[in-house]
C-alpha cells in the first residue's frame, strides 16, 4: 500500500527579552543554578506576575511576519499540573485566545520543485519551567529555576507537511524568521529553539487523518528528520502487521535513533485551564501593531526577491544567500564594495567561505574572514593583482589569520606578473630552451601550446597573467 | 490611652502628649494580658515594635512625621512581613518567614506606623468563624463562648478588645465586614483593584481585597488613604487617583439616595437584626437621606456562585505549597508523589482541603462548563444587578450578617450553614464593589453591623456616610465589658 505522512510541528522559541515574561529577573543563559530566579519565579506566597511588554511586541512582530491576525484581546490562562520544576503548580500560558492566529510561511521544495505554503494555526506566549537535574547530586534530584519564567513563543503549525524533509524545511524557515526578526537567538543546543512533532500516516488518497503520536523535545534539524523517518516507518510497519497506532507522547532517543512511549492518552493530565485572575486580558491596540509593523526588517522572502532582481541571481542562489540575515548582510557588504560583480561575490560566499565555515564547524559571526577582507581579495583578483587560482591560496591564508589580502600577497610574493616585457623575456627563454617542441608545434602539433603555457607558469610560480601569456605565446609561436 | 480612636491617638502623638514608645508599650502590655484568653495574635513582634516606635518618636522630634507616624497597628497574618513569620493561619506555612514586605505593609511602614504583631485568621482566609486556624480559634471579646467571625477574626478581636487601635484584614467573601459586624467594629473592603494585592497571600485572586478594621470610619479613612493606589507589581491594581478620604468625611448627606434591596430582608434574617437596620435608616432619614426600595433579582445566586469561583481559584493558588521550596515538607518522603501527598495532606486543614477538592472538581474536563463557566455567567448577572441599582441610588444598605455572633463549634460540622453567614457579603466581592460594615446596635448584648455598599471607587462616599452616622450614634464607642 502507498502511505502518506502527515506532520504538524509545535515549535518553542525562547524570546530574546532581557528579563523574564512575568518578573524582572534576567534571562541570561548559563548562570549558577537558582541565581537568576526572583521571588516571582520561585512562586513565593503573595507574589504576582506582571507582563513583560517586550515579549508582547515580539509576538506581534512574529505574527505580522507570517501574515497572521493579531488578537486585539487575548487571555492568559493557567495550565495546572504538579512538577517540582514548575514552582507555582501551574504554567501561565494562553489557551482559548492566543495572541497570534492564522498565518503561514512558504517553504522551498528541493530539486527546484517549487514551493509550498504551510499554515501556522497559532502562536501564543507562555512561560518556561525550570529544570530538574537528576544526575548531578547523588540520591536526590536538584531543581534549577533559572529558566523558570523565561518567555516562550509556542508556534503551532497546521498538519500541512507531508515528509520529514518538508518538516525540516518548515522548521528551518521558522528558525530563519525568528532570527531575522531578532526575537530568538535560535540556539538549539541551549534549548532556545526546540520542537515537538505530531506524526501520523494514512493510506494515500484517504481524507481522514491517522492516529498521531507526539514526538517530544527534538533539538536539532537533523534529529527532527531522523525522528520522523523512524516514527513513520514504525507506524507503517505496525499498521501493516495488523496493529494500531496509539495516541501517545513519545520521546526521541538520538543515541539509539528510535522513539519510545513517554505517556499515553489515558495517563494524560487534565490541565484544568482557566483564565489567570492575576493578569488582565492582553489588549493590543492598532497603533501598537502599526508601530511594530514599521519596525519590521526586510523578511527572507522579500530579500530573496530583491536579490534576484537587484543582483540578477538565480532563485537558488538568492534563497541560499538569504537563508540567514547574517549571511545576506555579509553578501551585501561584499557586493557593495565590488560593484557589478554580484555573481562572482555570490560564488565566493557560497563557495570558499561556506566550505571553510563548514569544515571548521563555525558560524558566520565567528568567521576569521570578514566581508571587508573578502571584498579586498576579490578586488585584487579583478584588478589582476592575483590570479583566480592564487586568490584561493590567499583566501586560505586569510582564514588561517595571516592578515588581509594585500599583506598576504606582498608577504608571499603572489603579485601577478603583468609586465609584457618581463613575460616576453620569459617566453623567449622557454622557446630558446625547447627548440624541438617549437619545431614540432610549427609543424602542426597544436597541442604543444599547453606545454608552453605550463612552462611559462612554472617559470613564474604561477604568477604570470595567464591571458597575457596566452596572447604573447600565440604571437611568438606563429611569428 | 487604649480607649482613644486611631485619629485621636494621632492627634495626641502630634501634640506630644505621649510618645509612640509609651503608646506601643501600653498596647504590648494589653496584648500580654488579654491575648492568652482571646488568641487574637499568632505572632507578637515586641522588640521590632519598640524599635519602630523609637524611630517614629525620632521622626516626630525631627518634625518629618505624618499623621500615622508612631501609631501602632496589627497585620493579619496573610500579609507578608519581611523577617517575620507569615503563616496564613496554616501549618503549611508555620515555618515560613517572609523575605519581603507586602505593598500594604510597606506603605503603612513608610508612613511610620508601628507593627505590634500578626493576627490570627482562618487558614488561608477560608472560614467565617476563625475556627479553621491551625493556631486555634479566636474568642469574641463580647462573649468568649462565641466566634469573632472570620476570616479576619484575629484582627477583629484584637481591635475590639483594644489590643491594637487598628488592624489590616482581607475580604474575599466578607472576611473584613462580617468579623467587624460581629465584634462591633468598622470594617471596610475597598473596590477590587483599589489596594495592591502584592504580598497578600492569595486565596481567590479575582475576589481578594485588602482593607482595615478600626473603631471608626474616620480611622479607616486615614489608613485607607495610605494603603490605596496603583502598584506596578499588581497588574489588577487600578491606576486611579486616591481621594483625600479624611477631607471628604464631612460632606453633607442631604439628598443621599439609599437603596434597600428587598432580597436582604428574607426569612434567613434575624428579626431583631432587621429592626436594627430600620432604626439605622431612621437616623439617615433624619440627616436628609431618602430610602428607596430596590431589587437585586440575582442576589440568591451569590453564595453558590461564590462557592464555585473562590474554590476554583484557590485550588490553583494553593498548588505552590508542595513542600519543594518553602513551607511544610513531610518527613522522609520515599518519592515525589509521596512528598506531595503527605506534605499537602499534613500541611492543610479540613476546610482548605474541602475547597481545593471542590475547586479542582469544578475546573475538571467535563465539569468546567457546567460549573466554572456557568459561575462566570451568574457572576456577571450579579454585577449587572448592582450596576442597575446604582443607576437609581447612591449607596445600598442592609444587614452585614443575618445574625449576631454564633457560638464556638456551633456551625463547624455544617459548612453550608457557615457559608450562609456571608450571604450579604459574597455578592459584593463577586461584583468587585466596595463595602463597609459599621456598628448599628446590639442584639442579645452582641454587636450587629450595618453594611453599606457603594459604587466602584466610591470609598470616599462610603466613609462619609459611615462617619455621618457615627457622629449621631455611639455604638462604635462601646467596648466589650472587661476590656475597657
Amino acid at each position: 500500500m502507498q502511505w502518506e505522512t502527515v506532520i504538524g510541528l509545535e515549535i518553542h522559541a525562547q524570546l530574546l527579552t532581557k528579563s523574564k515574561i512575568f518578573s524582572g529577573a534576567s534571562t541570561a543563559f548559563g548562570a549558577e543554578p537558582n541565581t537568576q530566579a526572583c521571588l516571582v519565579d520561585l512562586g513565593y506566597p503573595g507574589v504576582l506576575p506582571v507582563l513583560n511588554r517586550e515579549a508582547v511586541r515580539m509576538a506581534v512582530k512574529f505574527g505580522l511576519a507570517i501574515g497572521a491576525s493579531i488578537a486585539p484581546r487575548s487571555v492568559f490562562a493557567r495550565k495546572n499540573y504538579f512538577y517540582p520544576d514548575l514552582p507555582k503548580g501551574y504554567q501561565i500560558s494562553q489557551y482559548e485566545l492566543p495572541v497570534v492566529s492564522k498565518g503561514s510561511v512558504e517553504i522551498e521544495l528541493q530539486d527546484g520543485a517549487g514551493s509550498r505554503r504551510i499554515g501556522v494555526t497559532r502562536a501564543h506566549l507562555e512561560e518556561d519551567a525550570g529544570k530538574s537535574l537528576h544526575e548531578d547530586i547523588e540520591g536526590v534530584s536538584g531543581i534549577d529555576l533559572n529558566r523558570a519564567g523565561t518567555p516562550l513563543l509556542e508556534i503551532v503549525s497546521e498538519p500541512d507537511m507531508r515528509s520529514a524533509r518538508e518538516a525540516v524545511a518548515y522548521m528551518k524557515k521558522i528558525h530563519s524568521l525568528v532570527r531575522y526578526l531578532e526575537i530568538c537567538d535560535g540556539n538549539m543546543q541551549e534549548g532556545s529553539f526546540r520542537c515537538d512533532a505530531n506524526v501520523s500516516v494514512r493510506p494515500k488518497g484517504e481524507q481522514k487523518f491517522g492516529t498521531r503520536a507526539e514526538l517530544k523535545n527534538i533539538n536539532s534539524f537533523h534529529f527532527v528528520e531522523k525522528a520522523i523517518i523512524y516514527e513513520v516507518q514504525r507506524q507503517i510497519a505496525l499498521i501493516e502487521s495488523g496493529g494500531q497506532v496509539a495516541q501517545e507522547t513519545r520521546l526521541y532517543d538520538s543515541k539509539r535513533n528510535e522513539t519510545r512511549p513517554l505517556r499515553s492518552k489515558e495517563e494524560a493530565n487534565d490541565y484544568r485551564y482557566f483564565p489567570d485572575p492575576d493578569l488582565l486580558p492582553l489588549d493590543i491596540s492598532e497603533p501598537l501593531i502599526n508601530e511594530v509593523r514599521r519596525s519590521l526588517p526586510e523578511l527572507p522572502d522579500e530579500k530573496k526577491q530583491r536579490f534576484m532582481q537587484q543582483y540578477e541571481l538565480s532563485a537558488y542562489d538568492a534563497s541560499l544567500l538569504t537563508s540567514s540575515r547574517e549571511l545576506a548582510d555579509y553578501y551585501e557588504s561584499v557586493v557593495r564594495t565590488i560593484r557589478g560583480e554580484a555573481k562572482l561575490c555570490a560564488n565566493w560566499v557560497m563557495g570558499e567561505l561556506s566550505a571553510a565555515l563548514n569544515q571548521d564547524g563555525k558560524d558566520l559571526n565567528q568567521s576569521p574572514v570578514t566581508a571587508m577582507m573578502l571584498a579586498g581579495l576579490l578586488k585584487r583578483m579583478l584588478d589582476n593583482t592575483v590570479s583566480g587560482k592564487l586568490a584561493k591560496e590567499v583566501f586560505l591564508a586569510m582564514w588561517a589569520g595571516e592578515g588581509d589580502a594585500d599583506a598576504i600577497i606582498a608577504k608571499r610574493g603572489l603579485r601577478q606578473i603583468t609586465d609584457t616585457a618581463a613575460i616576453e623575456k620569459i617566453i623567449d627563454e622557454i622557446l630558446a630552451a625547447n627548440p624541438r617542441q617549437l619545431s614540432d608545434y610549427r609543424a602542426g602539433k597544436d597541442k604543444l601550446f599547453g606545454f608552453f603555457v605550463g612552462q611559462a607558469m612554472k617559470a613564474t610560480q604561477g604568477k604570470a597573467n595567464p591571458q597575457q601569456v596566452n596572447e604573447l605565446l600565440k604571437r611568438k609561436l606563429t611569428g | 490611652m487604649h480607649n482613644l480612636t486611631l485619629a485621636e491617638l494621632s492627634r495626641e502623638l502630634q501634640a506630644r502628649r505621649f510618645t509612640s514608645e509609651e503608646l506601643t508599650h501600653a498596647y504590648l502590655q494589653r496584648i500580654g494580658r488579654f491575648n492568652p484568653q482571646l488568641n487574637a495574635f499568632i505572632t507578637v513582634t515586641q522588640d521590632e515594635a519598640l524599635a519602630a516606635a523609637r524611630a517614629a518618636d525620632a521622626r516626630i522630634q525631627r518634625g518629618d512625621a505624618g499623621p500615622l507616624t508612631g501609631v501602632p497597628l496589627a497585620h493579619k497574618d496573610i500579609f507578608c512581613t519581611a523577617g517575620v513569620k507569615t503563616s496564613c493561619g496554616s501549618k503549611m506555612l508555620d515555618n515560613f518567614v517572609s523575605p519581603y514586605d507586602a505593598t500594604v505593609v510597606e506603605r503603612l511602614k513608610s508612613a511610620g506606623m508601628v507593627m505590634l504583631g500578626k493576627t490570627n485568621m482562618d487558614e488561608f482566609a477560608m472560614g467565617s468563624s476563625n475556627e479553621t486556624s491551625f493556631y486555634g480559634p479566636v474568642k469574641n471579646p463580647w462573649d468568649q463562648k462565641r466566634v469573632p467571625g472570620g476570616s479576619s477574626g484575629g484582627s477583629a478581636a484584637a481591635v475590639a478588645a483594644r489590643l491594637s487601635p487598628a488592624a489590616t484584614g482581607t475580604d474575599t467573601g466578607g472576611s473584613i465586614r462580617q468579623p467587624a459586624a460581629l465584634t462591633g467594629l468598622t470594617g471596610i473592603k475597598p473596590t477590587y483593584g483599589r489596594v495592591s494585592r502584592y504580598g497578600m497571600i492569595a486565596f481567590a485572586s479575582s475576589l481578594d481585597q485588602a482593607g482595615v478594621l478600626t473603631a471608626t470610619a474616620e480611622d479607616a479613612a486615614m489608613l485607607l488613604g495610605v494603603m490605596s493606589g496603583f502598584d506596578p507589581r499588581d497588574s489588577t491594581s487600578v491606576d486611579q487617583p486616591v481621594p483625600d478620604y479624611t477631607a471628604e468625611l464631612e460632606r453633607p448627606l442631604k439628598g443621599l439616595r439609599i437603596g434597600l434591596p428587598k432580597e436582604f430582608f428574607d426569612r434567613g434574617l434575624n428579626e431583631q437584626v432587621g429592626a436594627a437596620v430600620h432604626a439605622a435608616l431612621d437616623v439617615y432619614k433624619k440627616l436628609g437621606a431618602q430610602v428607596h426600595d430596590i431589587s437585586l433579582p440575582n442576589f440568591w445566586l451569590s453564595v453558590p456562585t461564590y462557592y464555585v469561583v473562590a474554590p476554583a481559584e484557590c485550588s490553583s493558588n494553593l498548588s505552590r505549597y508542595d513542600g519543594v521550596r518553602f513551607g511544610h515538607r513531610c518527613e522522609n518522603p520515599v518519592d515525589l508523589l509521596d512528598m506531595y501527598t503527605r506534605s499537602r495532606g499534613e500541611g492543610f486543614g479540613a476546610e482548605v482541603k474541602r475547597r481545593i477538592m471542590t475547586g479542582t472538581y469544578v475546573l475538571s474536563a467535563g465539569y468546567y462548563d457546567a460549573y466554572y463557566l456557568k459561575a462566570q455567567k451568574t457572576r456577571s448577572l450579579i454585577r449587572q444587578d448592582f450596576l442597575q441599582a446604582f443607576s437609581q441610588v447612591d449607596v445600598i444598605m442592609g444587614p452585614s450578617t443575618p445574625t449576631p455572633a454564633f457560638g464556638l463549634g456551633e456551625k463547624t460540622d455544617d459548612p453550608i450553614t457557615m457559608y450562609l453567614n456571608d450571604i450579604y457579603a459574597n455578592g459584593v466581592n463577586l461584583a468587585g464593589l466596595p463595602g463597609i460594615s459599621i456598628p448599628m446596635g446590639f442584639v442579645d448584648n452582641l454587636p450587629v453591623g450595618l453594611q453599606i455598599i457603594g459604587n466602584y471607587f466610591d470609598e470616599a462616599r462610603l466613609l462619609c456616610v459611615a462617619h455621618s452616622y457615627q457622629k449621631e450614634t455611639d455604638w462604635h464607642r462601646r467596648m466589650p465589658p472587661g476590656f475597657s
